[in-house]
């Protein structure tokens, strides 16, 4: 209590400053009078007893002070004071001013704009959705498989029906669709959810209703749509009376019941959703078929969330005894299946997984940038010091504390971060619209919703960062210049010398910092940089000048049938398009977004292991495939126009499916089982990357489309036309076969592949960015210091020089010491990187973390930096005239 | 910060008030008085130095002042010991005991 009441007693003192004042002089009046009084009573003349009181009390005015320092809420008082002379010094030299607010701004800038750019990834990724901290996504795994594997209908309704433990659990997968609106036509994107998706998340649409409970089951019986606010706005004009118009999607006509906030986007970070359906609306936007009564086909993402109090713990230990009890009950589909929580941040089935380690990567580049920029404002406030020693030995002869020195020197460095923050603050502001602008669009039509807000978490985070830098920035020189020699001082006022004193090492000191700090970053950036590189330039196995197009019957409710023959007579018709040199029909392209199709295997003469699960992925594709797509043939043959209905099920493998499988033997013409077929291997394919280039090699196999149709394939062309003149003579096949029909606009498969590679070229993007950045704020502090600590050597240059020493030997001298800090940086900053980017592993393609040639760049630009940085002040000193450089 | 008279151990003078305002309210000159009188005339008490530590006592809420007026009817502000203040004596009176006793100890150690 009676520190609470010093505090406010203090506080309050503040405020009543003047108040207080007067009634201590008046206290200490009557004191004096009184003692007066004594000194007259005791027979002294009124006169000198009033002159002989004031000697006995002592100095008046100096006790006052020391008083209203023991009152006063004395530091606040002095703060008021140190901020006022701090902001006209700073005022005194606006370029040291701008510099060091510029250094700041830029390195607490780009940390605020990463941070709520991470923050609105990790920490509340999904606007308006209430209870994200009880929000868990359902990671389920088959053991002996690696990652995320998908859940079937029927087993996320065992896991429903039998837990106790959560509150709901909701359905998410991620479709798209062809949305025409009037003249109109865009893919759009959207979600298949269980219909209890908005009620679990407390989204509430704005019009209309969300889904009732009946109408998430029933097989295509409930065609109803709940439509994103942009979509609202966008597509149909806002119209107030949209609730009862019908839509049709996937070529089924659709009822909009209602339409969400607009803040709402869905739960998928990275995208943005037009529209929702219920589950049983599955098939109509599945081209792989009915699901929801088939345990084996997994294709839900979704999430749960828990009871109040209950802990992720107990819900996974719930989870599992769900698991074995269901691996006991469905042996042929669920034996190894497993599920449990991941946090929202490492949701399997999103961007989110991929993010997490970009998002590190480039949390630390950000901050590796704040320390530099701080290295560097340390070492102006270092220099400044210098030019200051005067007024602080001034200060210190006249009485003052060090202690009050270096908490004048603390808010002077306080003052320059906050303004340099709220710079920061602007700058993240524009940086982070910016970094969102710079993310590639993954696909056509897809929306990205990166939510990146600058709100009170960030604001003070910011903060802290803001003072935790002026503590690293300005507490050290503080304490260093508050460190005079009295004396010393005063007697002589030289000019630094080169090297020598404790204040020289520690400049040093930061420049060492400097230099490892950026050379850290330089290799970084370089490992990064040659890994986009090399993974632009690395083929994935085919040839990606394949012109895509296709036309999308599924949308236009094209039955099995009428697909069938509508793809064979375009097949047909595509190959006599001049230009074509051949075609061929796939399911899915390569690195495309969609799901291969994958079931469980059985292998003549292979015995899996109690454990393995024998599933693999495969792709359907017609004749000419692999001629098209040049894909060698290792062995056999490639599917032919005969591979169809009537002939024997056929299958090609690839090198890797081959060698695990048939090791040692001629897998040509052994079988393996496929949904109850069994089929004839034909051929062995070279391996190819699948989905993305940084996969490992895996077995793959593909089957005839003709044998195994869809409705939806993609047409692939190869030709040396542009897809523009390639999509006029198209237009005019697809028209003559259904006038109603026009193909999807063709693109080569290698946008597809670079869409693939989004998130390595983001954080590549990033890192470099950062990266640049970090060597010019480097390189301005090198300069600068280098500069500045051979203008205080002036004078022993001067010395030299009149002393004999040639300019070219200075020059040298100079040079070479400023080289050798630099060289002792480089090597504490490859140590460091050594041991720093092997963390980055996974964001590099074929590159070595230590990686020769990255490591030689940063060390060749890092010692032209420190070369110029040192030449050219140490130029102009030499030619500076003794005579003067004495005299100064 | 405190400043007072070299024979005075740092630090004491809080203590030395407190105890001269232990029975009676006092004004300043009245506190040097007593703790003149009490130590026999060995202390001397700087009056100036006197009121910084008054303020810090006041502000720590171990004593308190008002108005009032002297012996010879001159204006004076009187202070007085608080119930925490009271506390505060005892405490420090308790751990200037024990280390003198420790100083004492130390010197009259072989």
């Amino acid at each position: 209590m009676p520190r609470f009441r010093a505090w406010f007693s203090r506080f309050f003192g503040l405020f009543s400053k003047k108040r207080r004042d007067e009634q201590m002089t008046e206290e200490l009046e009557a004191h004096l009078e009184l003692l007066t009084h004594r000194k007259i009573a005791q027979g002294m003349e009124p006169g000198p007893a009033r002159t002989a009181a004031l000697r006995e009390f002592g100095g008046l005015e100096q006790i006052k002070e020391t008083a209203r320092e023991q009152r006063v809420w004395l530091t606040a008082d002095q703060f008021w004071q140190d901020l006022r002379f701090g902001a006209r010094m700073l005022w005194r030299s606006p370029g040291f001013s701008i510099l060091a607010i510029l250094c700041l701004t830029l390195g607490i800038g780009t940390n605020a704009a990463v941070l709520s750019w991470i923050e609105g990834i990790l920490v509340r990724p999904y606007p308006l959705v209430a209870h994200q901290d009880r929000m868990f996504a359902l990671n389920a795994t088959t053991r002996g498989m690696n990652g995320y594997t998908g859940l079937s209908y029927p087993e996320f309704l065992d896991y429903e029906k039998n837990s106790t433990l959560f509150e709901s659990f909701i359905v998410d997968r991620i479709t798209g669709t062809t949305l025409s609106v009037g003249d109109r036509a865009e893919r759009a994107s959207g979600a298949i959810v269980s219909a209890n998706y908005f009620d679990a998340l407390g989204v509430q649409p704005i019009l209309g209703r969300g889904f009732r409970p009946e109408e998430g089951t029933g097989r295509n019986a409930h065609p109803v749509t709940v439509i994103g606010y942009g979509t609202w706005k966008d597509r149909y004009g806002g119209d107030p009376n949209i609730i009862g118009r019908t839509q049709y999607l996937n070529g089924v006509q659709h009822t909009i019941i209602g339409v969400v906030p607009e803040k709402f986007h869905g739960t998928f970070i990275g995208y943005s959703f037009s529209f929702w359906v219920p589950t049983s609306m599955q098939e109509t936007f599945d081209t792989t078929g009915y699901k929801l009564e088939d345990r084996g086909a997994r294709w839900i993402e979704g999430y749960a969330f828990l009871k109040p109090g209950v802990t992720r713990q107990q819900a996974d230990a719930e989870l599992r005894a769900i698991s074995q009890r269901l691996e006991k009950d469905y042996p042929e589909t669920n034996r190894g299946r497993e599920l449990s929580l991941s946090p929202l941040w490492r949701t399997p089935f999103d961007q989110a997984g991929n993010m997490t380690s970009t998002l590190a990567i480039t949390m630390a580049v950000v901050f590796f940038v704040l320390l530099i920029a701080c290295a560097n404002v340390s070492n102006l406030l270092l220099a400044r010091s210098l030019l200051r020693r005067h007024e602080m030995t001034m200060r210190l002869a006249l009485g003052a504390g060090r202690r009050r020195l270096i908490q004048q020197l603390f808010t002077e460095g306080l003052l320059l971060s906050f303004i340099a923050a709220a710079g920061g603050i602007a700058v993240a502001y524009w940086c982070r619209n910016a970094l969102v602008l710079s993310f590639p669009s993954p696909a056509a039509g897809i929306v990205i919703d990166l939510p990146g807000q600058i709100d009170w978490r960030v604001l003070v985070v910011s903060a802290a960062v803001c003072i935790l830098a002026t503590l690293v920035f300005a507490l050290v020189p503080a304490i260093q210049a508050s460190h005079v020699d009295l004396s010393g001082a005063l007697k002589t006022e030289a000019g630094g010398v080169l090297s020598g004193s404790s204040r020289s090492r520690l400049r040093s000191g930061l420049v060492l910092v400097q230099v490892s700090l950026s050379f850290v970053l330089l290799a970084g950036t370089g490992l990064v940089l040659q890994s986009l590189q090399r993974m632009q330039n690395a083929s994935p196995g085919f040839s990606t000048d394949i012109i895509v197009s296709g036309a999308d019957l599924f949308s236009a409710g094209y039955n099995l049938e009428r697909a069938k023959a509508f793809h064979t007579q375009l097949l047909d018709r595509a190959r006599q398009i001049p230009g074509v040199e051949s075609a061929s029909l796939a399911r899915l392209i390569p690195f495309s977004y969609g799901v291969f199709s994958s079931a469980p295997l059985e292998i003549d003469g292979y015995q899996p292991a109690p454990d393995e699960q024998l599933n693999l992925s495969y792709n359907e594709v017609a004749e000419d495939y692999f001629k098209t797509l040049s894909i060698p043939m290792v062995a056999g043959r490639e599917f032919q126009r005969t591979d169809d209905e009537n002939a024997v099920p056929a299958a090609i493998i690839n090198e890797t499916m081959a060698a695990k499988y048939w090791a040692g033997k001629d897998p040509i013409g052994q079988r393996f089982k496929l949904k109850d077929r069994w089929l004839q291997i034909v051929g062995v394919a070279r391996n190819v990357n699948y989905e993305n280039k940084l996969e490992l090699p895996r077995s793959f196999f593909y089957v005839p489309t003709r044998q195994n149709f869809f409705v939806s394939n993609n047409l692939l062309i190869r030709t040396r036309e542009t897809p523009g003149a390639i999509r006029n003579a198209l237009t005019r096949e697809v028209k003559a076969l259904d006038p109603n029909l026009a193909p999807t606009a063709p693109f080569r498969v290698k946008e597809q592949v670079d869409r693939k590679g989004y998130t390595q070229r983001l954080a590549t993007t990033l890192i470099a960015i950062f990266g640049a950045m970090a060597v010019f704020l480097a390189a301005i502090g090198l300069y600068g210091v280098m500069s500045y600590s051979v203008s205080q050597g002036t004078r022993e240059l001067g010395l030299r020089m009149a002393l004999g020493a040639g300019a070219a030997d200075l020059l040298r001298m100079v040079v070479a010491r400023g080289l050798r800090l630099t060289l002792a940086g480089i090597f504490l900053g490859a140590i460091a990187a050594l041991l720093l980017t092997r963390l980055m592993g996974n964001l590099l393609y074929q590159v070595s973390p230590r990686d020769p040639i990255a490591f030689g760049l940063a060390l060749v630009v890092m010692i032209t930096v420190a070369c110029v940085a040192c030449f050219v002040p140490a130029r102009r000193a030499t030619r500076i005239d003794p005579v003067r450089a004495l005299r100064v | 910060m405190g400043k007072e008279k070299p024979d005075l151990v740092y630090g004491t003078l809080d203590m030395l008030i407190l105890k001269a305002l232990q029975h009676d309210p006092r004004h300043g000159l009245a506190i040097a008085d007593r703790i003149q009188q009490m130590s026999k005339e060995i202390l001397h008490v700087e009056q100036g130095s006197l009121y910084p530590a008054l303020y810090r006592l006041e502000a720590q809420g171990w004593i308190k002042a008002e108005w009032g007026t002297s012996d010879n009817n001159r204006k004076a502000r009187y202070y007085t010991l608080t119930a925490a203040g009271r506390k505060q004596l005892a405490a420090e009176k308790e751990h200037w005991a024990r280390i003198t006793k420790g100083i004492n100890l130390v010197l009259a150690g072989a």
